[in-house]
């Protein structure tokens, strides 16, 4: 072809046309941003100058007591949060997308599309219809809890310190469990029946058969929905600010990163907002979300086999 | 098949969990809409049963519809999704064209580099973004908030576009390049009216976590000008902590059409995460 004969091809310029806007507005609105909000961690505002203080932030973040105190406290809610996540959430999305998997299953469409209901929700509806229900003064829970017989073990779970956190993810873990159960539920669906009916021949069924066959082979999905949890959680901020405000009551028990980094950079009530202070926890919510993905790239995902059918 | 015979226990077993489930899923939204047409007497008394004509009562509506600027909040938050959304789905399915379709040098560089914002959140962005509309001159405009949620959906958007675009037969393409289709027709006729259903997926999955954003509107758009819904009902519901009926009402009217546009697509949306688009 006549293209092949000359040693160098026209530039093409229709590619970059292509590629052009996606690329500019991706850059300049994530990827630049990004990059200066790392930037401003290094700098503190000094007599209206930004002046360059190294990880001087990152000292006062970790070891000011008018800092660390904070810190610590969001960090280990949110890794409590994201525990939760873990053990209620994943387990039950693979529950239930394990009997919708069932052949000859009926009505599963409708069960799908209202299970997944919450997910599609705003926080702001989701955190205030719980508040509600869980609220003592409306009597939805203590009544609910009446009819089993558990009266009792009603409190006022998100205004205590020891609850709210608790209750909260538990919140969040409804919202969210519609999409560990579709993503599980899509693997499921895609092994081949030929492994099944080989399976059966062998007498494998039942739950052995779930273990044995279509556990392992829906392992890299639960990779997946892992680190997408991961990512979620420690970038959560809009259930606790619906629910409980941006100072993440009772007394800072419910304050994740998303929220120690609302009120860092916009400030609260008397506290004054610090865009260098929230850029320092932005980039340790940075940090942490990478090492997340880090780690889900290069231990999880590579020791996982992959069939391909 | 054997299983007929033992199956009938496991699939009772099977629908009382579903049930269950489904029961916990869907009781919190019923619960609210249910009781928002309910006088305050109604709520507290019997916050379980069905309105009755005894208990019905609109006052929560008239409230909210009276005091609240709703209609307003709405028009916003819909120029914004349906904004980001044709930006996102067109400069998306450019992005993908270019990168399914052509091999050039830094091909594979440039689809990891767009794919980043998969994982990293844009929200971590937000001190330097705010900086960068306060210098543009951007703040609390509908403007900024579609370029923020553009950005966001791209990511996306140009992994599925790619996956399905690598789809499209390259005889058709071919063909048209025969018959001296420029590359931009190819795209616009050909390409583009046959990956319509995975744009229609993305689209679901780009506009939902739009429509439902608090963080952007809180912070680059606050003003009552430019309030969007979920913004502007998370103040309302601020404000009237104690009007019990103003509340459930409000949060209804917060969820209904969300909730009648995903009765609408939620085949669309279930089809697309099942297809395997984010395997």
């Amino acid at each position: 072809m006549a293209a092949d004969i000359r040693p160098k091809r026209p530039f093409r310029w229709h590619i970059a046309i292509f590629l052009a806007p996606a690329v500019l507005v991706y850059t300049a609105i994530m990827i630049l941003p990004l990059a200066g909000t790392l930037q401003l961690s290094l700098f503190r505002n000094i007599d209206q100058h930004q002046v360059f203080v190294g990880l001087g932030n990152f000292r006062t973040l970790f070891g000011d007591p008018n800092w660390s105190v904070n810190f610590w406290n969001a960090l280990r809610n949110n890794v409590w949060f994201f525990i939760i996540h873990m053990l209620v959430q994943n387990p039950i999305g693979v529950l239930l997308a394990a009997l919708l998997s069932s052949p000859k299953l009926r009505f599963s469409a409708f069960y799908r599309t209202a299970i997944f209901v919450p997910t599609i929700l705003s926080f702001v509806i989701v955190g205030f219809a719980w508040k509600l229900i869980l609220s003592p003064l409306w009597g939805v829970a203590p009544h609910l809890l009446d009819f089993v017989g558990l009266k009792s073990l009603f409190t006022p779970w998100l205004g205590k310190e020891q609850y709210a956190l608790t209750a909260l993810s538990l919140v969040s873990v409804w919202q969210f469990i519609g999409i560990p159960m579709m993503l599980i539920y899509a693997a499921l669906l895609s092994i081949p029946d030929e492994v099944i009916e080989a399976a059966e021949c062998d007498g494998i069924t039942g739950m052995s058969q779930f273990w044995k066959i279509k556990l392992p082979l829906i392992l890299p999905s639960i990779g997946i929905i892992s680190i997408l949890t991961f990512v979620g959680n420690f970038n959560a901020f809009d259930l606790i600010y619906t629910a409980q405000g941006a100072l993440a009551g009772p007394n800072y028990s419910t304050d994740i990163l998303g929220t120690f980094l609302y009120r860092a950079f916009f400030g609260f009530q008397l506290q004054v907002g610090d865009p260098n202070m929230g850029a320092t926890i932005a980039t340790i919510m940075f940090l942490i979300i990478l090492g997340g993905v880090c780690v889900y790239l290069f231990l999880i995902q590579t020791r996982l086999r992959r069939y391909q059918f | 098949m054997s299983t007929a015979t033992r199956s009938l226990p496991r699939t009772i077993g099977a629908h009382a969990i579903l049930l269950t489930y489904t029961a916990i899923a869907l009781f919190p939204v019923i619960l609210v809409i249910m009781n928002s047409f309910k006088s305050r007497a109604g709520i507290f008394s019997e916050p379980l049963t069905p309105p009755t004509p005894k208990t019905f009562d609109l006052i929560g509506y008239t409230t909210v519809i009276g005091q609240g600027d709703f209609f307003h909040y709405f028009q916003n938050s819909l120029v914004v999704t349906v904004g980001s959304l044709f930006f996102v789905l067109l400069f998306g399915a450019m992005a993908a064209f270019a990168l399914s379709e052509y091999r050039f040098r830094g091909n594979t560089l440039m689809g990891l580099y767009l794919a980043l914002g998969i994982m990293i959140p844009i929200r971590l962005a937000t001190v330097a973004i705010l900086q960068l509309m306060v210098a543009s001159g951007l703040v609390n405009t509908l403007t900024a908030l579609i370029l923020v949620y553009t950005a966001q959906g791209l990511p996306l958007a140009v992994f599925i576009l790619s996956e399905f675009m690598k789809q499209v037969s390259d005889d058709l393409k071919n063909a048209g390049r025969i018959d001296g289709l420029s590359e931009y027709t190819i795209f616009f006729r050909l390409v583009l009216p046959l990956v319509r259903p995975s744009m229609a997926t993305v689209a679901v999955f780009t506009m939902i976590p739009i429509w439902n954003d608090l963080w952007f509107p809180l912070i680059l758009a606050p003003s009552e000008e430019t309030k969007t819904v979920t913004l502007g009902a998370q103040l309302f519901l601020g404000q009237f902590v104690t009007n019990w009926n103003a509340i459930l009402a409000a949060l209804s009217l917060a969820i209904l059409p969300v909730l009648i546009l995903y009765v609408i697509f939620s085949r669309q949306l279930i089809r697309g995460i099942t297809s395997g688009a984010v395997k």
